[in-house]
């Protein structure tokens, strides 16, 4: 029998919640379109109630992830790229069809995502030596600051690139103890779903991230305005007006923003250190020195 | 035989107070566009001290002017060397002149003379001299290789440090290139008028540092400036949840230092005594009028009687009244505004249940005062353990194990600083670690420095002051 008889077993996309992989509570899909605009694939539709049940799951897993080792962290980023690797030509072929790239270009972008996620596997045990140290007190105590996640970030993933630009958003919120809630790309979100499978093969621990697929107007005021979410990156809605009323709503629990660019950022540029310190705090411990 | 003090009042003729202040804009104390003004109290005597301008919208956007005038042509070009003798100069100005801020500040806070002597002043000098050695060496404070200022610094601060407030704004800001427009609290603005004195006597060039003297509608309108490019706020969570709201959309840069709950840990290995003169200074410190104030204390339950007992005693020992005398630890409540707010909080705790204990002592007859107050019997349901008072008002909670006391020191929304005491290293860094906080004291408490960054978790606000971190604030 030769392959073209055979019949493809396509995959159903799921949301990523928690470690599993649930459909919306709400028991919605919606269609996914390709580069032109042609039925790729229905796509689970995230609720508010999956909105909540994610924010949940990053809670619960955020003792845990913040408290491991950053050597460890930074090993468990590192196997994601390994493993992101490993599905190059399934992510390159999904990045094509979704952003009308060439064959090449999209391959180019999935060596461009593991190497971004390289790059911020090594970040994991440098960040308290680089953001904290030792402050020269005026006094006889010893005193220390040194950088702590922030906790449950919200990420809107950028709209246009759906795997490196998704990477270089979610990378730096996790790599120093954070967990996530990704809101993936509304209209092409299928490399979100299939990067979940990576994370769920990679040692990540379930809940770190967590993503969620399905039009913005329904996710992402559920997040902005949850209590127990301490952090909104906005990235996801760049040049978008309605990014104004989400950054307000943030506001009632004091979260920590990282505003919508006027467009979506160059991806290839050198992130720099602020997609990580936006989701950081400091800690300073004092303690007496005497005899 | 009890040996009694002697009164040793700190000399108020070191000041020299004028009838009404101006606005301090572009350099000179000018009237004010509308013509309002209000009066400024000394809360120990309620003896009106001055008059003081009211700054409105006019106002606002001729001082925000002159800032952005002063940025362009004058502060943002100055090479950071040139920058850095003017914070110099202000800082040796502030000593030079640190009696007199020290008595002015108590008479127009109402702190002890000691504190503002031996804390705010110094401290303030202190600020402006560590931030002035920044000025020329921002590339190197790894905030990028070409870090710039951001343009013009909205700043509203608080009356409980008047005048270290105002450093803590200004030095960081003025060091990045920044120009400032300033608003003092309005129950507190004597101190920041006559730092606008000392920046005529340091020549400072006109429009770098303006001091707008107003109320809330001031500093909204302050905030709320198109030209304003940074925000900087110390006061409530409620106004800083306001802030962060009217800034959403905007290009501002923000940064919020706000209210706390703080948890001071007591393990069952500390030093007592030490623990209990932590708790004191915790709580009792500044009238209780501090945002990372230790106002819930935790005791390990098998030291709870023996701690509260010395705590008692100990409590029945603070000289409360004359902040002007030299051996006053506690002196008057800020405002009536205030006393009225810590004694509604107060009758919360009665009403729910919690047991009140105040030392005895004699509070003067005018003035606002409230005595050392310890509530016991609280739990962490009852409104005086999870809102902040902003008093001398201590809530007593208990715990068994060390996981106990964390998750209950993390049981609220804020997270400015947490207390630590225990006598075993391992144990503190452990708890260190697990406090959702900004800062940690280990068997110390209320430890300030230009060179310790200092800001909060969660609905504490965010952004960090002090230190290298707090240059973050005014670069891009």
């Amino acid at each position: 029998m030769s392959g073209t008889d055979r019949l493809e077993v396509r995959k159903t996309y799921k949301l990523y919640v928690g470690g599993a992989f649930p459909r919306s509570e709400s028991g919605r899909s919606h269609p996914v379109l390709d580069s032109r605009g042609e039925f790729w694939a229905n796509a689970a539709t995230a609720s508010r109630k999956d909105a909540r049940d994610a924010v949940r799951a990053a809670r619960t897993a955020f003792g845990g992830w913040s408290r491991r080792t950053a050597y460890n962290r930074g090993q468990v980023v590192y196997r994601v790229a390994e493993v992101l690797e490993g599905r190059r030509a399934q992510l390159a072929e999904e990045i094509s069809r979704a952003e009308g790239l060439s064959a090449r270009a999209a391959g180019d972008v999935v060596d461009a995502s593991v190497d971004r996620l390289v790059w911020y596997a090594g970040w994991a045990d440098k960040l308290a030596q680089v953001l904290g140290g030792t402050n020269p007190v005026a006094a006889p105590y010893f005193s220390f600051s040194m950088p702590e996640p922030t906790g449950v970030i919200a990420v809107l993933a950028p709209q246009g690139s759906s795997l490196l630009g998704l990477v270089s958003v979610v990378a730096p919120v996790i790599v120093s103890g954070n967990t996530a809630v990704v809101a993936a790309s509304a209209s092409r979100p299928l490399p979100a779903v299939t990067l979940s499978e990576v994370l769920a093969t990679s040692d990540v621990p379930g809940g770190v991230v967590n993503v969620l697929t399905g039009p913005l107007s329904e996710t992402a005021p559920t997040l902005a305005s949850h209590l127990d979410v301490d952090g909104l990156d906005l990235t996801g809605l760049a040049g978008d007006p309605t990014a104004v009323e989400l950054e307000r709503s943030a506001a009632e629990s004091l979260k920590r923003v990282r505003r919508a660019p006027a467009e979506e950022p160059d991806w290839a540029a050198d992130p720099g250190l602020e997609p990580m310190t936006t989701f950081l705090e400091t800690k300073t411990v004092w303690h007496p020195i005497g005899v | 035989m009890a040996f009694d003090y002697a009164p040793a009042p700190e000399s108020r003729a070191v000041v020299d107070l004028r009838a009404s202040y101006g606005l301090f804009v572009d350099g000179e104390f000018v009237d004010p566009a509308a013509g309002g003004s209000f009066k400024t109290v000394n809360p120990a005597t309620e003896e009106v001290l001055a008059e003081v301008a009211e700054a409105g919208p006019a106002d606002v956007d001729r001082a925000v002017a002159a800032a952005r005038r002063a940025h362009r042509e004058v502060w943002g070009p100055m090479p950071g060397r040139e920058r850095a003798k003017y914070l110099f100069r202000i800082a040796r100005l502030l000593q030079e002149r640190g009696r007199e801020l020290a008595v002015l500040e108590t008479l127009d806070n109402g702190k002890p003379i000691r504190e503002s002597r031996d804390g705010d002043v110094p401290l303030a000098a202190q600020w402006f001299f560590y931030h002035a050695g920044w000025a020329d060496k921002l590339e190197h404070a790894g905030h990028g290789p070409d870090p710039q200022p951001l343009g013009v610094a909205a700043q509203v601060i608080p009356w409980n440090f008047p005048l270290l407030m105002l450093a803590w704004k200004i030095a960081p800001a003025l060091a990045c290139g920044n120009t400032v427009v300033l608003k003092p609290a309005e129950t507190t603005p004597l101190s920041a008028l006559v730092f606008a004195e000392i920046c005529q006597q340091a020549d400072l060039p006109p429009g770098v540092v303006n001091i707008l003297t107003g109320a809330g509608d001031t500093g909204a309108a302050l905030v709320a400036h198109d030209d304003v490019d940074k925000v900087a706020f110390t006061g409530s969570t409620d106004v800083g949840r306001a802030i962060a709201q009217a800034v959403a959309g905007t290009h501002k840069k923000v940064t919020l230092e706000l209210g706390g709950k703080a948890a001071n840990i007591v393990f069952d290995d500390a030093p007592l005594d030490e623990a209990v003169e932590g708790i004191v200074n915790g709580i009792f410190f500044n009238q209780g009028h501090v945002c990372c104030a230790g106002s819930r204390l935790l005791v390990q339950e098998s030291v709870a009687d023996d701690v509260l007992e010395r705590l008692r005693r100990r409590m029945t020992t603070l000289r409360v009244g004359d902040p002007l005398d030299k051996n006053t630890d506690v002196g008057a409540i800020n405002s009536a505004e205030q006393l009225a707010k810590i004694r509604e909080l107060t009758a919360v705790g009665d009403e729910e249940g919690a047991e009140r204990w105040s030392a005895p002592v004699e509070l003067p007859t005018s003035g606002y005062w409230f005595p050392p107050t310890v509530f016991t019997g609280v739990s962490q349901a009852h409104r005086i353990a999870r809102e902040e008072i902003f008093g001398p008002v201590l809530s007593v909670l208990t715990f068994r194990t060390p996981d106990e006391a964390v998750a209950k020191a993390n049981n609220t929304p804020y997270g400015l600083s947490a207390g630590v005491w225990s006598d075993k290293g391992s144990r503190t860094l452990w708890a260190a670690g697990r406090l959702r906080a900004g800062v940690v004291w280990s068997n110390t408490f209320n430890k300030f420095d230009p060179a310790s960054p200092f800001g909060g978790y969660q609905q504490s606000g965010y952004g960090r002051e002090g230190g290298r971190h707090g240059l973050e604030a005014y670069l891009r």
